[in-house]
């Protein structure tokens, strides 16, 4: 059997992928923390690579215009939910916790560098076998 | 790449906070402007955030911008001023004073500086991390 990036790079090849996905929804947040009404997002991270791993994410065309857009009510891209704030009441609607938010981010790029350093690993292993040295 | 999408999510931030910026300043520069009559004297501006929709052609991203949807101006009551030897004072001798609060509009300054550098911060690290994955494979 030759070489087989999907099972070679395993599940970093998928963690990535979230990861930065993350990011992009962290930085949202933090971008809204001063927006009236906006609530705070994060991605589901066990469903969203249960997700990326299968490809099976469920899509239904619209082939009538009274169709009806299928909808989890987590949003379109699986494993994405809104945040429980930690006080009732913010006064103007917004969930978004700007320390909570930079503390994920932070820890979020942490993640995503280890699973580069991963895959960079498994790289530089396949480099080697292919050269042989 | 959702990666580049962080840019351009924490740049929406960035131009809100520095549009707040620009209204704090202007508010505290005329905190102290008077006028002769309620119609034209200067009222405290404040910007209105929102969430910016969603592009069309992707559906429900991820991630969502910041947009100033407009500036209103506060509805605060004016101070007026009974000060007949001012040189601006309307027929009854009154003069009115902007109703900015210069204590609100601080904390406001203070609050806008702090996250737009946040932003900054968030754009940074995003950065780092995509030249990394550039890097990817190359050692």
């Amino acid at each position: 059997m030759a070489i087989n990036f999907e099972k070679a790079f395993g599940i970093h090849q998928h963690t990535v992928g979230i990861r930065s996905r993350r990011t992009e929804v962290l930085a949202g947040n933090i971008a809204n923390a001063d927006t009236p009404g906006y609530k705070a997002r994060d991605i589901d991270f066990k469903d969203a690579l249960l997700n990326a791993k299968s490809r099976s994410g469920v899509h239904l065309d619209r082939t009538h215009d009274s169709h009806k857009f299928a909808q989890s009510f987590s949003m379109a891209q699986s494993g994405e939910l809104y945040r429980v704030g930690n006080q009732p009441d913010t006064g103007d609607g917004n969930t978004v916790d700007t320390e909570v938010e930079r503390n994920l981010f932070m820890k979020n790029s942490m993640e995503y560098q280890a699973s580069l350093d991963f895959l960079n690993s498994k790289i530089s292993g396949l480099r080697k076998a292919i050269k042989g040295q | 790449m959702s990666l580049l999408r962080v840019l351009d999510v924490s740049a929406t931030g960035m131009s809100a906070q520095s549009l707040r910026l620009n209204t704090t300043a202007s508010n505290l520069a005329n905190a102290n402007s008077v006028s002769s009559n309620r119609e034209e004297t200067y009222r405290a501006r404040h910007p209105i955030f929102a969430a910016e929709l969603n592009r069309a052609k992707g559906g429900l991203g991820s991630s969502v911008g910041v947009k100033v949807q407009g500036i209103v101006e506060s509805v605060a009551p004016l101070n007026q001023e009974y000060a007949p030897n001012h040189p601006k004072s309307d027929e009854n001798g009154f003069i009115y004073h902007s109703n900015v609060n210069v204590m609100e509009e601080m904390a406001n300054m203070i609050s806008a500086s702090r996250s737009y550098q946040t932003n900054v911060q968030i754009a940074d690290a995003a950065k780092q991390m995509l030249s990394r994955t550039l890097q990817m494979g190359k050692s």
